[in-house]
């Protein structure tokens, strides 16, 4: 039991840190960035790539995460800045995102290969330690502990710094924030990079986590993200905090008394429960978006 | 008096329609300046092309000489433009000391985060009904608690000129009395304020100047004093005597 309770955690801290990025976004701009995804794939092979340089997983990591928010500049400049303003923004930025998406996909095809790639060998010490009656390694409980520590910064900034209360006002009302000085567009890039960043982090986590990097790497987590920010509330942080949390439990706890052939089905079921009872998610608001 | 904000030729349109035709009117330094005139007139719109809200057509504004038409409104607001907009702008969701701590953001402050604190404290004595609700979300407020936070939060963005968009509109008449007087206070502070006002009656009393927008035009303008007693006007907006 103390086994599976670990390793629920340590599977949702992944599917949390990967939420928390994809719920920031929709929560300023009202739409979905579908090539969150590729940024988390791309992340990943950027830090492989550095730690096959030579270079120590706990540099190659900070730079893979800053590689993530550079991309997620990019990302809006290239896909969403264009079509703000226009009546069809959040379809057309959808489709706009999907297509990046599919381009980001494509450049990692053809830089490091249809292939699986792998980190080198002793990119993180292989250590296991015992808590209570369970067993973790250490990468696992170094996994859990980033994610955690990069989401409480991301929960303070956003209800204690300047750069938060920005995101929050541009999020509830861009007029409303104008009038407030603030300048909307490049709010809305920093928090790209933010989102972007995080994303990252999740893409690098996981591929150290299963060893296992490939162009499509981001598909595993791609709809399990969803189902998140959908089950936590759109748009609301904490949400995806708890609901991250929650469908990394329930997958684990799935494939120990039920089976692995049944992990998705049950996963997703329990998300149709939970929009059954409470229609706007676990933390959901009514949307109440100003232009 | 020297003319801290000069609006030249001013022309806003929506598609086919011109809702402002070529505006011109000045602000000095110190004093209030109304603009009032029927719904429809282009009130609104002159002031939010003024704030940087609404890109004008064509024309002027100039803040201390320096042009500011056209610019995006966290540049217009840079430069000490604070518009608080009709139907207030709060930000519902946030706290009412968040949203005063964001006003005070929208420009920086010479004594840094100390005197933006003490500022921020000073508007909250002013509005003793904001005091007690400082933790609560915004859109909690009743109609003249959120116009009071509003004015407070754009005092707090260190105005050259506060611009007030229909401060009294929906507020029963008591609160009526008591926005118009905190707007006699907050330019008795030295804040220089451009006034857009359906209610012409109060408008005229705190004014010093005032200038009376029709169909997009200035159709008069002089002393709030002398325009109270101009027969067009009381027949038209004032019903009678101000006096």
């Amino acid at each position: 039991m103390a086994q599976q309770i670990l390793n629920g955690v340590f599977v949702g801290s992944i599917y949390a840190l990967f939420a928390v990025g994809y719920t920031l976004v929709f929560g300023v701009l009202d739409i979905l960035n579908l090539a969150h995804a590729a940024v988390f794939m791309l992340s990943a092979f950027a830090a492989l790539a550095l730690t096959e340089h030579g270079l120590s997983i706990w540099i190659a990591m900070p730079l893979g995460i800053l590689a993530g928010g550079v991309i997620g500049i990019v990302l809006e400049r290239l896909a969403f800045r264009p079509l703000r303003g226009r009546s069809d923004s959040n379809i057309s930025g959808l489709i706009s995102s999907l297509a990046v998406a599919t381009v980001f996909e494509a450049i990692a095809l053809q830089l490091f290969g249809p292939d699986i790639s792998r980190f080198p060998q002793g990119t993180f010490p292989d250590r296991t330690i015992a808590i209570g009656g369970a067993s973790a390694s250490l990468l696992q409980l170094c996994i859990v502990g980033i994610s955690v520590a990069l989401m409480a910064v991301l929960t303070f900034l956003l209800a204690r710094t300047r750069l938060g209360r920005r995101i929050r006002a541009v999020a509830e009302s861009p007029r409303a924030a104008r009038i407030l000085g603030v300048d909307v567009d490049k709010v809305i890039a920093l928090a790209f990079f933010i989102s972007s960043a995080l994303g990252g982090a999740a893409g690098i986590l996981f591929g150290l986590a299963f060893n296992s990097i490939s162009p499509d790497v981001g598909r595993s987590v791609e709809l399990k993200g969803l189902a998140v920010i959908i089950l936590g509330g759109m748009g609301s942080v904490p949400g995806a905090v708890i609901a991250g949390f929650a469908l990394g439990l329930i997958e684990v706890f799935t494939v120990a008394h039920v089976g692995s052939s049944y992990r998705d089905a049950i996963s997703f079921a329990v998300l149709f429960i939970v929009l059954i009872a409470r229609p706007r998610g676990l933390l959901g608001r009514a949307a109440a978006r100003e232009a | 008096m020297t003319a801290l904000l000069e609006v030249r030729d001013l022309r806003v349109g929506y598609g086919h329609v011109e809702a402002v035709r070529g505006v011109s009117f000045s602000v000095s330094a110190g004093e209030v300046v109304a603009l009032i005139g029927p719904n429809g007139a282009g009130k609104s719109s002159t002031l939010n092309a003024i704030g940087g809200l609404v890109r004008p057509a064509s024309g002027s504004v100039k803040l201390e000489g320096r042009e500011l038409a056209g610019l995006p409104s966290h540049a217009v607001v840079a430069a000490g433009l604070i518009l608080v907009p009709e139907g207030r702008a709060i930000l519902h969701r946030m706290t009412v000391l968040e949203n005063l701590i964001a006003g005070a953001e929208a420009r920086p402050w010479p004594g840094g985060r100390g005197e933006a604190r003490a500022a921020v404290e000073t508007q909250v004595r002013r509005f003793p009904s904001l005091q007690r609700r400082l933790d609560q979300p915004a859109g909690a407020l009743s109609g003249g608690e959120q116009q009071m936070l509003a004015i407070a939060r754009g005092v707090l963005g260190r105005p050259r000129i506060l611009l007030l968009d229909e401060p009294s509109m929906g507020l029963a008449p008591l609160l009526v009395r008591q926005i118009f007087e905190i707007i006699e206070e907050i330019n008795k502070d030295g804040t220089t304020i451009l006034l857009v006002e359906q209610n012409a009656r109060m408008a005229l009393q705190t004014a010093q100047n005032a200038y009376v927008l029709e169909r997009g035009e200035i159709a008069l303008h002089g002393p709030a004093a002398d325009l109270a007693k101009d027969p067009r006007l009381q027949a038209a907006y004032l019903g009678g005597d101000v006096a």
